[in-house]
């Protein structure tokens, strides 16, 4: 009976020994190949518990995920004999496991493997074109190129290259220097360029400052001349239309205001004859002499 | 082994036999207790001793039991057993999901079912696994920050990147992404699902193409707009790119936003894009000294100008009412003497001569004696006027 029991109990584990051996699980995120002996028997892509001979099949689980592929940096010449340090990055997926498995076996080969591959497509089609094609114009369709190239290539080995991009194309270290020095010259040049304009520009905006001053002062004396002119323009007429009524009482007025004001008191000294007008009635209270003008001042 | 001798015990006195232990405890534990397997401690003993107590109180009719030796700590080995299955069982059937989580369900590695925020259930491994991405989170990666920009030379993660220009810049940029919350239209796979089973390594995938992108951006621009105003539009387009690229992966990540952190030309270079700063600065000061002089003299020109014109407007004023006052005075002696000519014409005379001469030193020479005409010639003129002055000032 116990032995029965110790019996049935190995049977028992046998049992689960052997489902446990024939079973297997593929996770979602990948694939996998079932090998007898080491000879493929079967591909599976689907997820979920698998079967297999207990024992006799072997089973390799690869990657259905995408891959992450980063290839050396290279020096690469292009076209117009530039020199580029490039580096670039694939990505890829794993479709055919068992000629993934034939040809390179582990993912841990595929960059000694497919990375060569790249970086002499890389140095293909970057040689011949230019720097300014692969820096500018053409960036995106040089890579588009390189990744068909390259997808064509992988699919020997059951691979799907779904993107090669350029991760770096920078200038190596000597032609760096060239390039920093063509820099600061420009700079040198528009710092140049920079100072001179805000000396003409001081010297444009100083210019027309003093013209607007001339003009300014020209325009006012303009005006002060015609104002002036025009007060004595004024006064003559009022001079004239005062004095046009008798001409002869007009030059006996003015005269005696003329002698009046320019024989003033102090500097003038008087040589008198006493036969002159104002002397008339000096000498003779019948004033007999005729009159005379006053002798001329000294 | 404790709890395999209970059992062995278990079956061996028959299914009946649950609730006897712990009668039999009640009964014939006090003695046994000293003669407990040593492998258990102290604390233990003492607890079970403190239960013995409790239990003899209910169990003392129930003395009659098979089972005697070891039968008194098996019920305690038993009850711990138990707790201890049912922690491994509570851990290995329920999963707690947090609120920055999603749970994913794979019943024999494959996608079965969501689960959101909480607790819930699952068959252990093998049969279920439980996947727990962080879907809230936003996760960052700074690129060209191990930049050796500063010196100037290119390294592996260098900020060092070639202009359209042909010129070199030196990027620092940070990237924020998260897995996409979004599903994706053309495969009807969640942002969550392509995260997890579709690509690998998703934060080199993320770097290397942030690297890319900037790069492509930075080579399709000027060296200038990236310094100065075209760092939002660098920002977006990066952004744009790096999606595009993504999605095209179909790697479930969404970018939140690219960040430019430091877009500085390279350190060699620096100084002499400083002074050209410098030199913006020294010709907005030009301008501005030439405007202040400007400022300074037009107002000062206007204000003479202002000045000789309100003199003109005086002397022609003054003109005029001078012009007026003698002439209405002239008028007015006028009238006179055209009443009395005679008169008034010797009147006038007269009083000229006497203002005149009133004022004036006079010599009166009389020319009728006929010597006249030796005196004048030996007037002496310069005594005559030293004496005034002399006179003049006492």
């Amino acid at each position: 009976m116990r032995a029965f029991l110790a019996f049935i109990l190995s049977l028992l584990g046998l049992g689960l020994l052997a489902l446990y051996a024939s079973a297997f699980i593929v996770h979602q995120n990948e694939q996998a190949l079932v090998l007898r002996f080491g000879n493929p028997q079967q591909v599976i892509t689907t997820p979920g518990l698998k079967w297999k001979v207990p024992f006799i099949d072997t089973v390799d689980y690869f990657d259905k995920r995408i891959l992450d592929l980063d290839t050396t940096e290279q020096e690469v010449s292009a076209a117009d004999q530039q020199r580029l340090i490039v580096d670039a990055y694939a990505r890829y997926r794993i479709t055919d496991p068992l000629k993934f498995y034939q040809n390179i076996r582990s993912e841990e080969r595929v960059r000694s493997v497919v990375g060569p591959l790249i970086e002499s497509e890389i140095r293909r089609v970057l040689g011949s074109s230019t720097l300014q094609e692969i820096v500018k114009d053409k960036r995106e369709m040089l890579m588009k190129q390189i990744a068909v190239q390259v997808n064509k290539e992988g699919r020997d080995y059951g691979l799907e290259v779904v993107d090669v991009r350029i991760k770096r194309a920078d200038l190596p270290q000597e032609n760096l220097v060239k390039v920093f020095d063509r820099m600061k010259a420009d700079r040198v040049r528009e710092a140049t360029e920079l100072r001179a304009q805000g000396e003409a520009e001081n010297n444009r905006i100083r210019a027309n400052a003093d013209r607007e001053v001339t003009i300014i002062k020209a325009e006012a004396t303009r005006k002060s001349d015609t104002i002036r002119g025009e007060g004595e323009g004024n006064r003559a007429r009022i001079f004239s239309e005062a004095f046009g009524r008798d001409e002869e009482f007009f030059r006996f007025y003015r005269s005696m205001q003329a002698y009046e004001t320019s024989l003033k008191a102090g500097d003038t000294r008087m040589l008198l004859s006493p036969d002159s007008a104002f002397f008339r009635y000096f000498q003779d209270p019948l004033g007999g002499a005729p009159a005379r003008p006053p002798q001329p001042p000294r | 082994m404790p709890w395999s001798n209970q059992g062995g015990g278990k079956k061996g006195s028959g299914g009946g036999n649950g609730g006897g232990p712990w009668g039999q405890g009640g009964g014939q534990g006090g003695g046994q207790g000293g003669n407990q397997p040593p492998d258990l401690d102290e604390i233990l003993r003492r607890g079970q001793d403190r239960m013995k107590r409790v239990m003899r109180g209910g169990g003392g009719s129930g003395g009659g039991g098979g089972g005697f030796e070891g039968g008194v700590p098996k019920p305690f080995m038993f009850l711990i057993g138990m707790l201890m299955l049912a922690g491994v069982a509570f851990y290995g059937f329920f999963f707690r999901v947090n609120p920055d989580e999603q749970g994913i369900v794979l019943r024999f590695g494959k996608f079965d079912r969501w689960e959101p925020a909480g607790l819930h259930f699952r068959w252990p491994y093998p049969f279920e696994e439980v996947r727990l991405p962080k879907v809230t989170q936003q996760r960052t990666i700074e690129v060209g920050a191990g930049g050796s920009g500063r010196g100037g030379t290119g390294g592996p993660d260098s900020g060092l990147m070639l202009t359209g220009d042909g010129s070199v810049v030196d990027v620092r940029f940070v990237v924020f992404w998260r897995i996409s919350p979004d599903t994706d239209a053309k495969t009807g796979e969640t942002g969550v699902e392509q995260y997890l089973f579709n690509i690998a390594q998703p934060e080199t995938t993320v770097k290397e193409v942030a690297e890319s992108a900037m790069r492509e951006v930075v080579g399709q621009s000027a060296l200038q707009p990236l310094l100065t105003g075209g760092r939002q539009k660098a920002q977006e387009d990066v952004q744009r790119l790096m999606q595009q690229i993504l999605d095209f992966y179909r790697a479930g990540i969404k970018i939140d936003q690219v960040q430019l952190r430091e877009v500085d030309p390279p350190a060699p270079v620096i100084a002499s894009f400083r002074d050209v700063a410098a030199a913006g600065q020294d010709k907005e000061r030009f301008i501005k000294e030439a405007q202040t002089y400007a400022d300074q003299i037009t107002p000062r020109a206007k204000g003479e100008a202002d000045r000789i014109v309100a003199g003109a407007e005086g002397y022609r004023d003054q003109t005029v009412a001078e012009a007026t006052g003698q002439a209405s005075r002239y008028l007015k002696v006028y009238e006179e003497y055209k009443k009395a000519p005679d008169v008034t014409r010797e009147r006038l005379f007269l009083e000229m001569q006497e203002r005149v001469l009133s004022g004036t030193d006079k010599i009166i020479l009389d020319q009728k004696n006929g010597s006249s005409q030796g005196v004048v010639p030996f007037l002496p003129l310069d005594q005559l006027q030293k004496r005034k002055t002399e006179g003049g000032q006492p």
